[in-house]
């Protein structure tokens, strides 16, 4: 599958091509062989090979025996996304003593054969187009050396809920400092106001208190109650965050967000008025007191989830119908009715709880999702999906499954701290599959209901995990950090300041100088986003790894077709 | 995989089994035995002249069977680490006493006809079980007909045949006649959800189901797919999103009822039998070929390994956690991750991974009391 071009080069840098097919993502849908051929026939070019996975142990062995035996300088992987791949790329032209930042990285996947599925012939231009803007940008590449930043070994933990106060137990556990940050006068979120737990199978309450004391024990934690974070300055290792309740800033290497989510009020839906038709959330506190004896409850699944304007499934509301009905049937002996669409009892717990609710002698009524149940007059109509007909059911307690929804703050943190929300607004994870605490901004993490819908089990797994992920470079007390930043040259610059009031990372400062105020970048702090780069009027900033000349030399390739 | 493999400070021990657990002290003492491959892993590069001269065949466990393969082998071609295995139970020099092709044939010396399993002893200060599922069998439910229809094949043998690397370079070449496959039925809860089997739900079916069936649409226009299912459990991060868009991008269409009875039809067709809940009708649909999505079970084997870390399991070999401290197995020390203590999707995976890793180094640091 090899292919030399040009014996040698005239003036550029000698230039290895590799084209993945990765398997059929992309040569199913474009000639990979044709790409892989014009390649060669590129300025530079003097080794091109075309791989059935570029990433495999093989196909990154192929990338370090190039570059050693044609003595490559440049290396073009045309593959997949950067976002997952990058840094394997990077890592193969290192071992083979490369410079890392001598790779450019091609996307002829995401960019092309998937998007353009159905014209593989149009594909497959595409992906010449692609690589020969590539190949031009990679001659005009420059070696670069990784930042290296300091941790300060304390770590910042947004939200007291059950996420939040395991994450900050088990860091704490491990040495680090913790300051705890909660909005409410109490810690314990959401939590406080359920009544039982599963598969714990004990009062919430019980289990909220056992924590909370823990925490408030915790000499390294520092609880900040009744708080809010009002600013976050700083970047991984060294963030600076103002909190409402104390008058300095806090300092911390690391922040975990653990905000968790709120339970959505179905007004107007239901005949809901919180007496007689109550959220799963009010009958977890119904059923912790004593007085209410309702005759027949019946309770009603997908209350504003999985519905045009919110799609998604709430993931736990199914499962917490099921575990107060089953108690309902032993403390108040009424006769329970779910009304549902699909049950989502995943796993193994959930679904033996579903086998014991049924024992418990819990009816279930399943709906079509495009009629739902009306309720009136102390009455539920629903159409059963298995009979084909209307059943009435009478209530005396009529409960409403409503779904978590994104908490109201998310989106003055997402703002604060940059990093994103999903569409619902959910805080949105590096990658969902494989980096599910992470953000793609470094240093900060999430985890529980502030990223999804997650049981209580789940949260304490993720909020470990994120404990996990922070304490790798608390651990360390050292970052590595990507050196394509912005780089000021100081004989241009006027120390007009534009560039510092609108750098969104706060990555620039004015230092004074013999010459008069100047700027400079906080190579740590800066993104490389580009936007001082584009302000500066003096052309005095030079963005590296993404300079002029090699844009220009890219923007030109893509008009100079042979 | 590639990062674990060039981690400098993970050793990988593939092929390779725990014989012997000694707790000494809040440490353990592993006894592991390395099995042979008849291959020096320091030698082998994988260049593979070995398997193509080959003679000796065997059933490709990998491609669930689906082909052959030679009796020296890697395992998968992204396989970490790339060196090649002899299958002394198919190569032809174990079994006649004669051959010896792969050993002439490599020039670098790597085979090693002598080469016997090592026995390693390392100690440890913490253990982490991630040994992930197996499938169930689905051959004991004969009304589906698996192992008798050629054309009902299980999920993980369509992930080999839709897969470019697999048996059929990525087209739906169906096992019976090699015609590919435009109508298929994928059918739910094999296994799961069922008292005689699995009472549990497998959690990943449904969403693996669907997007089987999108492959097949994109790889064929004209292909249709038909999900037979029960309650449709799409509950992780921009699930419904996707099954809503397999029903209107990829014609993918949903009927709720469990299949009763897949009969041999005419030209290999398989005939699924069931009764649409919705139409409160008996129905049968003549497919071209049937995945059955089978229930996710604990490796084989799982249960030996808890019974020797003496960790207690449930009676599938699921490994039991307390819910408050859910990494943490009943024996200090231990710690598990993944579909070992229950089906997961792959986000759940990880974050549980990174939770077994943090109480793992909690415990290598020491705990240094809070």
């Amino acid at each position: 599958m090899s292919k030399q071009g040009r014996k040698d080069t005239v003036n550029g840098p000698r230039i290895g091509v590799f084209v993945c097919n990765c398997g059929t993502n992309i040569a199913g849908f474009l000639d990979a062989k044709t790409v892989a051929d014009y390649a060669s026939g590129l300025p530079n070019v003097i080794f091109v090979r075309e791989n059935l996975y570029s990433c495999s142990e093989a196909g990154i062995n192929d990338i370090r025996q190039a570059i050693t035996d044609n003595k490559l300088e440049r290396v073009v992987v045309a593959a997949c996304t950067p976002r997952t791949h990058e840094p394997t790329f990077r890592a193969a032209c290192e071992d083979a003593g490369l410079n890392p930042y001598y790779f450019e990285f091609v996307n002829i996947r995401e960019h092309c054969s998937w998007v353009h599925k159905e014209d593989r012939e149009a594909a497959t231009e595409k992906a010449k187009d692609l690589i020969r803007m590539g190949v031009a940008r990679a001659a005009y590449l420059e070696p670069m050396e990784p930042i290296i930043g300091d941790v300060t070994k304390r770590a910042l933990v947004i939200g007291g809920g059950i996420s939040g106060m395991t994450a900050s137990l088990e860091l704490a556990r491990r040495g680090f400092e913790v300051v705890l940050v909660e909005k409410q006068k109490q810690l314990g979120g959401l939590l406080r106001a359920v009544n039982w737990i599963y598969p714990h199978e004990k009062p919430a309450a019980e289990y909220v208190k056992g924590l909370v004391g823990r925490v408030g024990k915790a000499r390294r934690i520092k609880v900040l109650k009744s708080s809010e974070v009002t600013e976050v300055k700083g970047y991984i290792g060294n963030y600076i965050v103002s909190v409402t309740s104390l008058k300095e800033p806090v300092t911390a290497g690391i922040i975990i967000l653990a905000t968790g989510a709120e339970v959505l009020v179905p007004e107007g839906q239901y005949g809901f008025d919180s007496k007689r038709a109550v959220t799963q959330l009010q009958l977890e506190g119904l059923l912790a007191k004593p007085g209410t004896r309702p005759k027949n409850v019946v309770m009603i699944g997908c209350v504003g989830s999985r519905m045009r304007d919110r799609l998604y499934c709430s993931r736990i509301c199914c499962m917490t119908a099921i575990k107060n009905a089953i108690l309902i049937r032993k403390k108040w002996k009424s006769d329970v009715t779910m009304l549902y669409r699909d049950l989502m009892c995943y796993g193994i717990k959930n679904e033996s709880l579903l086998m014991d609710a049924k024992e418990a002698g819990v009816r279930f009524v399943n709906y079509p999702d495009d009629a739902p149940p009306l309720a009136e007059k102390g009455e539920v109509k629903v159409t059963s999906a298995i009979l084909g007909r209307e059943m009435v059911l009478p209530y005396d307690l009529l409960v409403l499954e409503t779904p978590l929804v994104p908490a109201g703050t998310n989106e003055a943190l997402s703002r604060m701290l940059k990093v994103p929300l999903d569409e619902y607004g959910f805080f949105l994870e590096a990658h969902v599959k494989l980096r599910p605490l992470d953000f793609a901004t470094d240093g900060i993490f999430v985890c529980g209901t502030a990223r999804w819908p997650a049981g209580i089990q789940e949260c304490i797994e993720q909020a470990l995990g994120a404990a996990s992920r922070a304490s790798t470079f608390l651990e360390s007390g050292r970052v590595k950090v990507e050196p394509i930043v912005s780089f000021i040259t100081e004989e241009d610059c006027r120390g007009c300041g534009l560039c510092v009031a609108l750098c969104p990372y706060g990555a620039i400062e004015l230092i004074e100088t013999e010459a008069g105020e100047k700027a400079r970048t906080i190579d740590v702090a800066c993104k490389g986003c580009g936007t001082c780069g584009a302000t500066c009027y003096r052309g005095a900033i030079t963005m590296k790894h993404y300079s002029d000349e090699q844009l220009t030399a890219q923007i030109r390739a893509a008009f100079e077709k042979e | 995989m590639l990062d674990a493999g060039r981690h400098p400070r993970v050793e990988l021990l593939a092929y390779s089994e725990i014989e012997g657990l000694k707790r000494k002290g809040g440490k353990f003492s592993l006894k592991v035995r390395k099995r042979t491959r008849y291959v020096d892993e320091e030698i082998c590069n994988a260049c593979g002249d070995c398997v193509s001269k080959c003679p000796g065949k065997a059933p490709d466990a990998f491609d669930m069977d689906l082909r052959k393969r030679k009796a020296i082998y890697l395992y998968f071609s992204q396989g970490i680490p790339a060196v090649m295995t002899i299958d002394s139970d198919h190569c032809i020099y174990f079994t006649k006493g004669k051959c010896g092709v792969c050993k002439k044939i490599c020039d670098k010396g790597a085979i090693d006809y002598e080469m016997k399993d090592k026995i390693l002893a390392l100690d440890v200060d913490a253990v982490i079980v991630a040994t992930g599922l197996d499938i169930f069998d689905p051959t004991a439910l004969t009304h589906y007909g698996f192992g008798k229809i050629q054309n009902v094949i299980t999920g993980l043998q369509y992930e080999r045949l839709i897969n470019a690397t697999g048996p059929t370079g990525g087209h739906l070449h169906r096992p019976s006649d090699g015609k590919l496959a435009k109508k298929v039925a994928y059918v739910q809860c094999v296994g799961s959800r069922d008292l005689n089997n699995c009472a549990y739900c497998s959690s990943v079916c449904c969403m693996y189901s669907i997007k089987d069936a999108m492959l097949a649409r994109e790889h064929d226009p004209e292909s249709v797919s038909y999900v037979f299912h029960t309650d449709l459990r799409n509950v992780g991060k921009g699930f419904q999103k996707y099954e809503k868009r397999a029903a209107e991008e990829y014609g993918v269409q949903y009927i709720r009822g469990r299949v009763a009875e897949i009969e041999d039809g005419p030209n290999g067709n398989p005939i699924v039998w069931y009764e649409d809940t919705r139409k409160r009708k008996v129905e049968s649909l003549e497919t071209e070929m049937v995945v059955l999505a089978t229930a996710a079970m604990p490796s084989r084997g799982a249960l030996g390994l808890a019974k020797l870390l003496r960790i207690k399991a449930d009676k599938y070999g699921f490994i039991l956690c307390p819910p408050e401290q859910p990494a943490d197995t009943s024996v200090a020390g231990i710690f598990a991750c993944g579909f070992c203590k229950g089906p997961c999707d792959i986000p759940e995976a990880v974050s549980q991974a990174s939770a077994a890793a943090e109480r793992a180094a909690a415990r290598i640091y020491e705990e240094v009391g809070v």
